[in-house]
């Protein structure tokens, strides 16, 4: 043969999407937030924010360089968990630990478990609960220039009312990111058009928990409650951005409606029983571990293939079992 | 009527607009043709020639092998030079018989038939078996074997597969346009042998010329029928196919006459009615040259054993540099090393594409992130990315367990993929391993 081209198994076509194009994708949705955060709680959000980066993406690098890895800082993913770390904190945390918690997320959860997909468990959300116990007075200190104290998950609790109009845009206490309902919402319209996401995890997730909060939350149908429960902590951070994390979630359709049901309903039970206001972190991060057996009991059957259930199997069994007596 | 389709699938670049609009030109070809004696499913043929006889065109030069298999006819005048082993498109060396062309092209005479009506099935059978028809869209199953199921009344569709839903291929798009008549036919000749049936042309709606030319030719025909699909790849998978117009799905174990249908494609279909009312032998076939680094793509009528590159030749070369030629489309084609290999009854187009073309295919990989896109667009309703995990690993029995088997390889997931894992090709590994392994107990 004369020449020689460049061969390769079939597909020889591929779609435009990469791995860092999805993590831009992210960064992008989380702007909203992430802008609003910073209006609402000054300079210390952002520099919280920067922190976190640096120390994410630092930590992988220096990881990568000890073990002689290829460096994988280029595909982002570094950037997307130390934003939603930062989006995790409240502003008025020293800056060192904040830093401290970027190292935990990438060294401890991510890379010592193999690095990008192979984590069990969320990197931002493992960090965020381990300072949550390092730094208990830290973490849940959310005073800060006009904020006075409570988020309004803890004011609900305490038996006060909060205004549901503040809750929408964003003007209450909490963590930097967690507060605006309407700028988390438009980050998800934008991940759902793009198609990074689908509803099915975020949905079932908040309708298992408006279910649970009713039935349990001691409040019944009580709107006020309601609304500040779904909108008043993290949950509509951890449902569209944290819960819908690929890796830490399962591939299955249905094991993800199954994994949009446990979410719900760890977050119901640590919000009413727990001694918390707050459960959505820990609700995430347990139902990480779940993840493997959700996508066990849920391997699609392919297409075309006769699902026997167990019992029509059995009685098929048993009545060959008589024919085989009667022939003898 | 709502669109048909599928649940699953992928939306590639198109890149039929390049040679759609060029009409079939008949390529006589000059150089020496090949004939590979196994370019079907099944035994290989047996060559009924020896070196220095001289043969015509439409002249058997090769007979089945078996029941499963399908003869083959000279497709030029000339003599033969050799019965040896050539490469062929796979890379693989096959026993061949080469030919070297008079540039005559004496044909023998065909014994036509004027009234199809006077034929019985078995008569209609064995005409499609002696002319060497087999499934020209790439499998190459032998056609007779597939019209002869054992309970021909509970055959209720034949499928005439017009989706052609690879990208950039446009021989059938210009078959449906340019030989609508002789496709009917085909579809007559076979509705023929299954009473019960109905005759169904399925065609995806990014052809709506050829929608129009066939409802037209099908208005008096009680027993036909011409159904949009989506378009949408793999539309033309057979399995997919089959669900879109009946609803019926079938899995790996089973045949499509289990589901009652037959599906065949628009260049067989063509080549039974030229076999059962012409009398000829499947000599000649369409074939699409295209690809943005190719000067002129264009649609050929050519002489099957000619080499792919005497084929690019008569497209005017290539205009750049190709990064990849690919025998076939670009989804479940295969990458050439050279252009001297010979064409086959089943190649259906030679691709080829430039760096800018293949770019996102030679990207860097990176960790699979479980984004599920595999998932969402695996038209058998897999886990690719698990599968391709065990296949990693050698986890055979997982992989069985996790429905490996029914992957129908046509590259969905690989194409989705963001972190452009090779997921098909090692699915595509295994599988063939697993069915090595049965096939030895």
């Amino acid at each position: 043969m004369s020449e020689l081209f460049h061969v390769s198994s079939a597909p020889h076509v591929r779609a435009k999407d990469t791995t860092e194009r999805i993590m831009l994708y992210v960064l992008l949705a989380l702007m909203p937030t992430t802008v609003f955060g910073i209006f609402n709680f000054g300079y210390r959000a952002l520099i919280l924010i920067l922190v976190t980066i640096a120390s994410c993406v630092v930590s992988e690098w220096v990881y990568d360089k000890i073990v002689h890895k290829k460096n994988t800082v280029g595909d982002l993913s570094a950037v997307v968990t130390g934003l939603l770390l930062a989006l995790n904190l409240p502003a008025t945390l020293p800056w060192w630990e904040a830093a401290i918690g970027g190292v935990f997320a990438i060294i401890v959860v991510k890379m010592l478990f193999g690095g990008l997909g192979q984590n069990f468990m969320n990197p931002a959300l493992g960090a965020r609960c381990f300072l949550l116990i390092a730094f208990a007075a830290d973490m849940t200190n959310y005073s800060i220039d006009s904020y006075t104290g409570a988020t309004p998950l803890a004011a609900i609790r305490a038996g006060e009312t909060v205004n549901a109009m503040d809750m929408l845009i964003g003007r209450t206490a909490g963590t930097i990111g967690e507060t605006s309902t309407l700028c988390i919402v438009l980050g998800a319209i934008i991940l759902i058009m793009l198609g990074v996401i689908t509803l099915r995890i975020p949905g079932t997730y908040i309708l298992t928990f408006v279910l649970f909060m009713a039935i349990f939350g001691g409040h019944g149908l009580d709107y006020q409650y309601l609304v500040a429960e779904l909108c008043g902590g993290g949950l509509m951070l951890g449902a569209f951005f944290m819960a819908t994390d690929y890796v830490t979630s399962p591939i299955t359709p249905r094991g993800q409606i199954l994994y949009g049901i446990c979410l719900g309903i760890l977050t119901g039970l640590f919000r009413v029983f727990g001694a918390n206001a707050e459960g959505v972190s820990f609700a995430i991060i347990l139902s990480n571990l779940l993840v493997p057996m959700l996508e066990k009991i849920t391997v699609p059957s392919a297409f075309g293939q006769v699902k026997e259930c167990k019992i029509t199997e059995q009685i098929k069994k048993i009545r060959k079992g008589k024919e085989d007596k009667k022939d003898e | 009527m709502g669109l048909l389709t599928f649940k699953g699938g992928v939306h590639p670049v198109e890149g039929k607009e390049l040679s759609k609009d060029k009409p079939i030109t008949v390529l006589l070809p000059k150089g020496d043709l090949v004939y590979p004696l196994s370019q079907h499913i099944g035994a290989p043929a047996v060559p009924v020639v020896a070196v220095g006889d001289t043969v015509w065109k439409g002249q058997l030069i090769a007979e089945a092998g078996g029941f499963v298999s399908s003869p083959i006819y000279a497709s030029v005048s000339g003599k033969v030079k050799a019965i040896e082993a050539r490469r062929v498109a796979t890379g693989d060396m096959v026993n061949s018989i080469v030919i070297e062309n008079d540039g005559q092209y004496t044909e023998v005479e065909y014994e036509e038939v004027e009234d199809v009506t006077s034929l019985t099935p078995a008569e209609i059978i064995d005409r499609v078996k002696n002319a060497g028809v087999v499934g020209m869209g790439g499998a190459g199953f032998p056609t007779h074997v597939k019209l002869s199921p054992k309970e021909p009344d509970k055959i209720e569709y034949i499928i005439a597969n017009c989706a052609e839903c690879e990208p950039y291929l446009t021989s059938d798009y210009r078959e449906m346009l340019e030989n609508p008549a002789q496709l009917v036919g085909g579809m007559r000749i076979i509705l023929r042998l299954f009473p019960n049936a109905k005759g169904v042309f399925s065609v995806e709606n990014n052809k709506p010329e050829c929608i129009a030319k066939l409802k037209e030719l099908t208005e008096d025909e009680p027993r036909m029928e011409v159904v949009e699909l989506m378009t949408k790849y793999p539309q033309g998978g057979e399995r997919q196919l089959i669900y879109a117009v009946t609803g019926r799905a079938i899995n790996s174990k089973m045949l499509p006459a289990d589901a009652g249908c037959i599906v065949d494609n628009v260049e067989t279909m063509i080549a039974v009615y030229r076999a059962v009312r012409l009398g000829r032998p499947v000599t000649n076939r369409v074939f699409t040259v295209t690809g943005d680094a190719v000067t002129d793509p264009k649609n050929f009528y050519f002489s099957i054993g000619t080499s792919f590159q005497e084929l690019l030749d008569a497209a005017g070369g290539c205009k750049e540099q190709p990064e990849k030629m690919i025998a076939g489309g670009p989804m479940m084609g295969f990458a050439l090393y050279g252009l001297d290999v010979p064409t086959t009854k089943t190649t259906s187009a030679l691709l080829c594409m430039t760096k800018d073309e293949v770019r996102l295919a030679n990207e860097q990989m990176t960790a699979c992130i479980n984004c599920g896109r595999c998932v969402e667009v695996c038209p058998e309703t897999l886990i690719p990315s698990r599968l391709a995990k065990f296949s990693a690993i050698g986890d055979q029995e997982n992989f069985e367990k996790w429905h490996g088997l029914e992957c129908i390889e046509c590259g969905s997931c690989s194409f989705i993929c963001p972190a452009k894992r090779p997921l098909a090709q090692a699915i595509k590994t295994t599988k063939k391993q697993v069915l090595a392994a049965k096939r030895k107990k």
